[in-house]
């Protein structure tokens, strides 16, 4: 057993890195065209992302996508969770279905509804467009999160709130959205990150006037190769590195990858306390994605 | 929160923003969608308003089929290959120590959060010739000549494996931690080897999350886009590919509804499917 464990962990170890290094390998090398091994060193393909018009617009224009669309997508689950949980709705289970459907089904069934809606409005390739389309593709990750925060939530918090004279609208604002923030954020963090990713939607809705990150990557590939994209390809796997190590080393990330509780507390090594942060990511969101 | 109030009409006020914003976003293109699937094409990249079947009838003809079941057996067995290498894998993470359990963690996550179409160009450079694996090869001298992998099957198929690998580990990682150790110690103080215990005790009692696991990774792989269109040639195309080609570069917008329906069908009917077995799991537990 012992060697197969090995075996197997090493052989997945390899099989996720392996194009990342030689992806990063190519990245660094001073010609402009691919060799193996690299010949010389240089950082000029990173500095390109920036000074080079074309890469700049793309990464700003997918920024300002990933934050509009994120936003509108937790401003869109938010009230619907909070109604779908805190009252008695009939076919609440159907809405609930209703709400994460757009995300269950392959992205190119809501690419081409979106790109059928907008062309029959005639108000063709614009980037609004394509917020609005990745905002409800989207909108189920923060639906899942906070509707999980919901559930989790102590209802004696609330009932103790009214029982000193709060109106329900006060208790709402004051306690049960403070206690949602942070799944709120979590769902914001889960869809921007994919949002940023998000080719297909992007592309049948406004695929040649909005040119986002994504789609300038696989034009750059359909048009000959450049070493910036193994650059950015880089840039994109340190982000993500870092931000899971810091959800890791400051939030709770194995309660947060839905971990059985006891695992979480029984391998928390001795004298740490589950800090403040520790507290904050506690809503098990990737068994359901 | 278990006493859940009964609503207001104010309630039925907040309710219809979010409804609203899906039913004209979603609700509504989906059935244009649909509206649009018996529309008569004309050339240009237009379509005007008919009751045609012409893009139904499509649907029998011998390209998309052969389109469908390449797909469906390419995701099925991408499926197969992610669950055959995640399970064991997940289960071997869960029985770490936490320092190596969290940096594995760390890795299958900075993995899930690429984007398809950095995976593709990853791949499609180590399978390459010009820096792919074959160049190193070359460097150590097993080999005399660099030769390309791609685009090819192979190279679909590591692909969309790659992509969904993250995903297969993340379904089966909360069951896995929720084995009971006791059932696992209980074998092997009944004289089962680590081995046996795993296949014999193990695997059995995980069998609707592996099949639920496969299921996912199934749907997943089929919504793939970039991968097959980066690292295949267009006979090893997917659906996705193939209905966006036609909305886009071929311009039949109805013909692609036709075929979007038909995707969503078959993906409705596979989550059901996993519906039904985590209900029928959750009832025997």
């Amino acid at each position: 057993m012992r060697p197969l464990k090995w075996f197997v962990t090493a052989f997945t170890v390899v099989f996720l890195f392996a194009p990342l290094v030689v992806v990063a390998i190519v990245s660094i090398n001073e010609n402009r065209y691919m060799d193996f091994p690299p010949e010389g060193f240089s950082l000029s393909w990173y500095t390109a992302l920036w000074t080079d018009p074309a890469w700049r617009n793309a990464i700003v224009r997918s920024l300002t996508i990933a934050v509009a669309s994120a936003a509108l997508a937790v401003a869109i689950a938010t009230p619907f969770a909070y109604v779908l949980r805190a009252y008695r709705i009939r076919l609440a289970p159907l809405l609930y279905s209703l709400g994460i459907l757009p995300f269950m089904l392959p992205p190119v069934i809501s690419a081409l509804g979106a790109q059928v809606f907008w062309n029959a409005t005639g108000h063709v390739g614009r980037i609004e467009n394509v917020i609005v389309a990745h905002a409800v593709f989207f909108s189920t990750l923060p639906l899942i999160t906070i509707s999980l925060a919901m559930e989790t939530m102590d209802p004696s918090l609330r009932e103790a709130a009214q029982t000193l004279g709060a109106s329900p609208r006060q208790t709402f604002r004051t306690i049960t959205l403070p206690l949602l923030v942070p799944s709120m954020v979590t769902g914001f963090a889960a869809s921007f990150v994919l949002s940023l990713n998000e080719y297909i939607i992007a592309f049948l809705v406004a695929g040649f006037s909005v040119e986002t990150l994504p789609i300038k990557i696989f034009n750059s590939l359909r048009y000959g190769f450049t070493p910036t994209v193994a650059a950015v390809a880089v840039v994109f796997i340190l982000v993500a590195g870092a931000v899971f190590t810091l959800a890791a080393m400051y939030g709770n990330l194995l309660r947060f990858l839905g971990a059985d509780p006891s695992i979480v507390e029984r391998e928390r090594p001795a004298g740490e306390a589950p800090g403040p942060a520790g507290e904050i990511v506690r809503e098990p969101v990737g068994a359901g994605v | 929160m278990s006493e859940r109030q009964a609503p207001r009409p104010r309630t039925y006020g907040v309710l219809a923003i979010p409804l609203a914003v899906l039913g004209v976003f979603f609700v509504v293109p989906f059935g244009m969608m649909v509206v649009t699937s018996f529309y008569q094409r004309i050339e240009g990249g237009f379509y005007e308003p008919a009751l045609l079947l012409d893009s139904w009838r499509r649907l029998f003809s011998e390209v998309f089929l052969e389109r469908a079941v390449f797909s469906i057996g390419i995701s099925l067995l991408a499926g197969a290959l992610c669950i055959a290498i995640a399970f064991p894998f997940t289960y071997f993470l869960t029985r770490m120590r936490r320092r190596p359990h969290v940096a594995l963690l760390i890795l299958v996550l900075s993995a899930l959060s690429l984007s398809e179409v950095i995976v593709g160009f990853t791949w499609s450079v180590l399978l390459g010739r010009a820096a792919g694996i074959s160049n190193i090869l070359v460097w150590l001298g097993a080999m005399d000549e660099a030769a390309a992998y791609q685009p090819s099957f192979v190279a679909v198929l590591l692909g969309l494996s790659y992509i969904a690998f993250p995903y297969c580990v993340l379904t089966l990682y909360p069951s896995l931690t929720r084995l009971d150790r006791e059932v696992t110690e209980a074998a092997q103080t009944l004289g089962a080897s680590p081995w046996g215990t795993f296949w014999t005790v193990v695997v059995p009692i995980s069998r609707p999350i592996i099949m639920a696991g496969f299921l996912l990774v199934f749907v997943f792989t089929l919504g793939s886009y970039l991968i097959a269109a980066l690292l295949g040639r267009p006979e090893h195309w997917t659906l996705s590919v193939f209905i966006s080609d036609q909305a886009s570069f071929n311009a039949n917008v109805p013909f692609a509804a036709a075929m979007a329906i038909f995707l969503t069908a078959l993906s409705l009917a596979v989550v059901g499917l996993v519906v039904l077995i985590e209900s029928r799991t959750r009832r025997l537990a």
